[in-house]
């Protein structure tokens, strides 16, 4: 080992920044090469909303066989995929990195929580998207569910902006609790905003009431705007409200606590 | 007495005294607690440009707490604490900030030479990833895993990480613990040779060797409380004791040289009406030879170094009765 001198920065006339999107682009490279680095979460993670098409959906002949129907069908379980994949991979991910020890390192490195946050998000945008392949694949082959080119396109961008808020509370949740703590409730949020957003029963069939709370959650509005841009059966008034009101709130939540959290450690 | 801080250091690196702003690290009056804990209790610590400043303490004692409120990962409860003129929260303030992971901390499935490019991506002017890698002997790891780096391997890596940005401060948390001699070695080499280009640095070690071997300064932190505050020279002469261990009729604790007597030892009559004694001093070899002079009849002679706890514990325990009060 050689022990030239390490020059320390000349002077502050060096003292350039680095900026947040350079930042950005880095942590996003670098959360994608250990995603990737461990092939069988994303393969799990590609087949999941597929297997789930077509054990649950392709069986049922009087679904699969309705256009409009199978293409809500998809719609609902593309969201559901979504949800859960942003909030388990990604948002329970951020409590399991929190457990690391290079955790404590990257905050001392001079970027902030905002790169951070949204190279976690365009991550879990690309392996949504990837995700999402083979779940339009099945549903193109077995099922009825039909799309023009232009209202797939409507729909997986659609499902990027969707996914948004809940990368961010899983994120909340993962920076405000360790592993453990977080999936569990990771979990009891998860099923109760799927059922109540009407990603597992179409919410034609809830009663009024549950109608009316149905259409405040972010799935629900996530829902109906996605089946907007693929059937074209406009979506209530307020979904976009709705979903952009959660937005905010989220990312309210994810960065307090991302501010209050210094690690597990004790010393 | 043994009591009170020594204080006296060495004012030439600073700028000018109070002056805030030329201060690399700046704490001021700062606690911290962890619940029911004091890790820090009313801590100051100034370090100026161009320092290497040593912080040395019993495990526990609070080193790496203050580490963490100087990198920006925590917060004081109370007081105040300056980077480079900024608050270390601020990620501007980091840009001059040189770190280390603990070793243990490196992403297992990433390359080393992606570690560095990761770690280089967030400052304007990094050294080049080869070049990096080239000085600490790390060039032909460079397509491994971390993960599979030997433990000697992933300290020069977590080394060369802190120095990837060409920081104007390092802070080394126990950089060389668990490692061998030789590595040891070279890892303090490069820690000269920042220093020799200007660099600041402030080190924790509950080693009193590498202090030793690398400060000018030293700070003694025990209990969260800065005991001491001095040049190297005038810590080792506090704590750099030897213990003598001896079977003696005569209470020895208040013979000239023996710093203090160790706890509860100047009761334990042997059969022969000798008592076993721990005394503390900076100069065994000559209590020994004047203890033999002045025909003291002692046996079961013992002699072996103070532990950096056994020697903090005359400024861990101010004023307690009974101890080589003769200072």
């Amino acid at each position: 080992m050689t022990t030239a001198p390490q020059r320390p920065a000349a002077a502050p006339a060096s003292r350039g920044v680095v900026t947040p999107l350079r930042l950005t682009w880095l942590h996003l490279r670098f959360q994608f090469l250990e995603t990737i680095r461990i092939p069988m979460a994303v393969i799990g993670n590609m087949l999941f909303p597929a297997l789930a098409m077509a054990f649950f959906v392709v069986p049922q002949q009087e679904v699969a066989q309705n256009p409009l129907w199978a293409t809500t069908a998809v719609a609902g379980l593309a969201m559901f995929a979504v949800c859960s994949a942003s909030l388990f991979s990604f948002g329970l991910g951020v409590a399991e990195d929190r457990q690391l020890p290079f955790d404590p390192y990257v905050r001392s490195l001079p970027a902030g929580p905002a790169p951070r946050m949204a190279a976690r998000i365009a991550n879990s945008a690309i392996f949504a998207v990837l995700g999402l392949l083979p779940l339009i694949v099945v549903a193109w082959l077995f099922t009825a569910a039909t799309v023009t080119v232009l209202q797939l396109l409507a729909g997986i961008g659609m499902v990027l902006v969707a996914l948004v808020p809940f990368v961010l509370l899983g994120m909340a949740i993962g920076y405000s609790m360790p592993a453990k703590a977080a999936l569990a409730v990771v979990q009891v949020v998860l099923f109760p905003l799927a059922f109540a957003g009407g990603l597992f029963l179409p919410p034609m069939m809830f009663p009024a009431w549950l109608d009316a709370i149905s259409k405040v959650t972010p799935t629900r509005a996530a829902r109906d705007l996605l089946d907007q841009a693929l059937t074209g059966t406009t979506a209530y008034g307020g979904a976009w409200l709705v979903l952009l009101g959660w937005t905010v709130v989220f990312a309210a939540l994810a960065t307090w606590a991302y501010r209050r959290d210094e690690g597990r450690r004790f010393r | 007495m043994s009591a009170e801080p020594i204080m006296e250091r060495v004012q030439s690196t600073r700028v000018t005294p109070g002056e805030v702003s030329g201060e690399v690290v700046a704490v001021r009056g700062v606690t911290r607690r962890f619940g029911d804990v004091v890790a820090l209790d009313d801590v100051t610590l100034d370090v100026g440009p161009g320092e290497l400043v040593g912080l040395l303490g019993p495990n526990g004692a609070g080193k790496s707490t203050l580490l963490s409120l100087i990198n920006g990962q925590r917060k004081p409860d109370s007081g105040t604490v300056r980077l480079l003129g900024g608050d270390p929260r601020d990620a501007a303030s980091r840009l001059g900030l040189g770190v280390t992971p603990q070793e243990t901390g490196l992403p297992a499935t990433l390359r080393v030479g992606e570690v560095v490019d990761f770690v280089a991506g967030h400052f304007p002017d990094p050294v080049p990833t080869g070049d990096l890698l080239e000085q600490f002997g790390l060039a032909e790891m460079a397509r491994r895993q971390a993960g599979a780096l030997s433990g000697g391997q992933k300290r020069r890596l977590a080394v060369a990480l802190s120095l990837v940005g060409r920081p104007r401060v390092l802070l080394l948390d126990e950089p060389t613990t668990g490692l061998d001699v030789g590595a040891r070695q070279a890892l303090w080499e490069a820690v000269r040779g920042y220093h020799a280009g200007g660099g600041t640095v402030l080190l924790t070690s509950h080693y009193l060797e590498e202090v030793q071997a690398l400060a000018q300064r030293v700070v003694v932190i025990d209990r969260g409380v800065v005991r001491a505050d001095a040049s190297l020279d005038v810590i080792l002469r506090r704590v750099a004791l030897r213990q003598v261990v001896l079977t003696c009729a005569t209470d020895l604790s208040a013979w000239p040289g023996v710093v203090r007597t160790g706890t509860g030892a100047a009761a334990t009559p042997g059969s022969d009406g000798g008592a076993r004694q721990t005394l503390f001093t900076a100069d065994a070899d000559a209590l020994v030879r004047a203890l033999v002079r002045a025909d003291v009849d002692f046996r079961d002679l013992e002699i072996r170094g103070a532990s950096l706890e056994e020697a903090f514990a005359e400024m861990v325990e101010p004023g307690m009765p009974g101890e080589g009060a003769e200072r």
